[in-house]
């Protein structure tokens, strides 16, 4: 498709959005795009003394680095101990099951009853979120090792830590980049929500609940873009390396 | 180097069925530089007891030797070569012949030299810095025959390592097969179905019976190599071995 073609829809929205702002006429409900294009233009400015839109969203970005990290550093090593050993995987399934479809938002309470109002909840709310897209995908890639990868280590004595680092890694490697892909997506949409709760004083989430406090709601769309962008800049940044480092897993028929 | 398999059994127990016996009381003795092909109609347990010489596989009951000593597991003096999918995607052609050697901890660069003379040996120079799934199916077991042949194991294990590829680049393979034998004069354990596979390959074939896997046959092949496929003592042999085959598939 002709890339101007694929401006079109974006124009129609902006267009649709600006009229339908003229004919409600109250910024209160929907603020013209050239307002909330100005609180884009100046990302620096301080707002309503809370600071500014990009010192909020880096916070809530080295949020997220925490709980994500964390959730890597722990889900990666038991998905593949879960995955490579059939009877842990039979004990713990059931409780992998039972766990999985609480949502992470459901853990606030929990969270701050343990951990108080602060960095401490937010980050494990997080940690919870992306828990289990990386444990799940690490489960599933190094169960699907193609077994005469296996055996022929075997042939050549390839055991222990050499068939870990040799062959179950690079072998499960696209399966775990792409639960590390789904974990940081539902991590950063933790963070937004946890950064709601009443308590917090900072970060992109409380911004744009702060602002709606004082009807500043020009400032609410434009933190929404922010999250936007930084989403699918990080969601771009996974599928490059996906594309360049397992280019394998598609091309191997 | 002699393989000696010692009355072996091998039986399956699934968990509601009945016990299947895959191999029944098979003996026989493989000679230092000899190449046997192992033959059978499917379910007659010929991949089961390649996978027992190998150690990837454990007898019931009987034992398999290498030179006087049992087998136990994956052993260095052997290496297996299997149909498809052998290759790690992920590493080059180079990095995949020398997998054996980084296996046992040769250093790379003593490992280099040795993956090209392989490369070489399998005639895919050029090809080192490629990776698997820009090759043909040809050309990865090639590679696969490479890396098995780098680690200079006593014995190869073959299963069915052509039975992927389409009939001419098999043909060709056949021969180049038979010429780094002649070079390397490594002992083949060969398994396939094919008859003419077996005919053409072998200086001796067994053949299998199916369920339970016993030795219906035992064939010398004396022609001289290379031989030629429509030759009149060539076609003789491939019917005495396809009728055995037939006979046993019929008494299923």
């Amino acid at each position: 498709m002709r890339w101007y073609l694929k401006l079109l829809p974006p124009f129609f929205l902006l267009l649709a959005w600006e009229v339908a702002s003229i004919l409600i006429n109250n910024p209160f409900i929907l603020p013209t795009p050239v307002s909330v294009a100005a609180v884009l233009m100046t990302p620096m400015a301080d707002i309503l003394g809370s600071g500014s839109i990009i010192d909020n969203a880096l916070l809530s970005v080295w949020r997220v680095v925490l709980g994500f990290g964390l959730a890597v550093l722990c889900a990666v090593p038991i998905g593949i101990i879960i995955g490579r050993y059939r009877t842990i995987e039979e004990l713990v399934n059931p409780i992998i099951q039972l766990l999985r479809p609480i949502p992470p938002l459901a853990w606030v309470p929990l969270a701050l009853a343990w951990f108080k109002i602060g960095l401490l909840s937010i980050v494990f709310i997080i940690f919870i979120g992306s828990f289990f897209p990386i444990l799940i995908n690490s489960i599933d890639g190094v169960r699907r090792v193609n077994r005469t990868w296996i055996e022929t280590a075997a042939i050549y004595g390839a055991k222990g830590w050499k068939l870990l680092a040799y062959v179950i890694l690079p072998a499960s490697a696209p399966a775990i980049w792409t639960g590390l892909r789904v974990g940081f997506g539902v991590a950063w949409m933790c963070v937004v929500a946890a950064e709601m709760l009443p308590g917090t004083t900072s970060g992109i989430g409380y911004l744009i609940m702060y602002s709606y406090n004082w009807g500043q709601v020009q400032v609410i769309i434009a933190g929404m873009i922010v999250i936007g962008i930084i989403g699918i800049g990080v969601d771009v940044l996974f599928r490059a390396v996906e594309k360049r480092k397992f280019q394998w897993q598609e091309m191997n028929r | 180097m002699t393989v000696i398999i010692r009355n072996v059994s091998k039986t399956f127990t699934a968990r509601q069925n009945e016990p299947l016996i895959a191999l029944d009381n098979i003996s026989a003795r493989v000679a230092n530089g000899e190449f046997l092909c192992i033959l059978g109609p499917s379910g007659c347990g010929k991949t089961t007891l390649l996978r027992m010489i190998g150690g990837l596989d454990h007898p019931t009951s009987g034992e398999i030797e290498v030179e006087g000593t049992p087998v136990t597991g994956p052993d260095p003096r052997l290496a297996m070569i299997f149909q498809e999918y052998s290759l790690y995607p992920w590493r080059t052609v180079r990095s995949n012949v020398g997998f054996g050697l980084q296996m046992r901890g040769m250093p790379y660069e003593e490992r280099e030299k040795i993956e090209n003379r392989f490369i070489g040996l399998v005639g895919l120079e050029g090809f080192g810095d490629s990776y698997p799934y820009e090759l043909s199916g040809g050309m990865r077991q090639r590679v696969a025959v490479a890396r098995a042949l780098a680690t200079d194991p006593a014995v190869l294990l073959m299963d069915e390592p052509f039975g992927a590829l389409d009939a001419q680049t098999r043909n060709r393979m056949q021969k180049e097969l038979l010429l780094i034998w002649e070079k390397t004069k490594k002992t083949v354990i060969f398994v396939t179905h094919s008859v003419d596979e077996a005919v053409f390959l072998a200086d001796r074939i067994m053949v299998l019976s199916p369920r339970p896997g016993r030795i219906a046959g035992i064939y010398d092949v004396n022609m001289p190599r290379p031989r030629d496929r429509t030759g009149v003592e060539f076609a003789t042999l491939r019917r005495d071995v396809l009728e055995l085959i037939d006979r046993l598939e019929d008494s299923q």
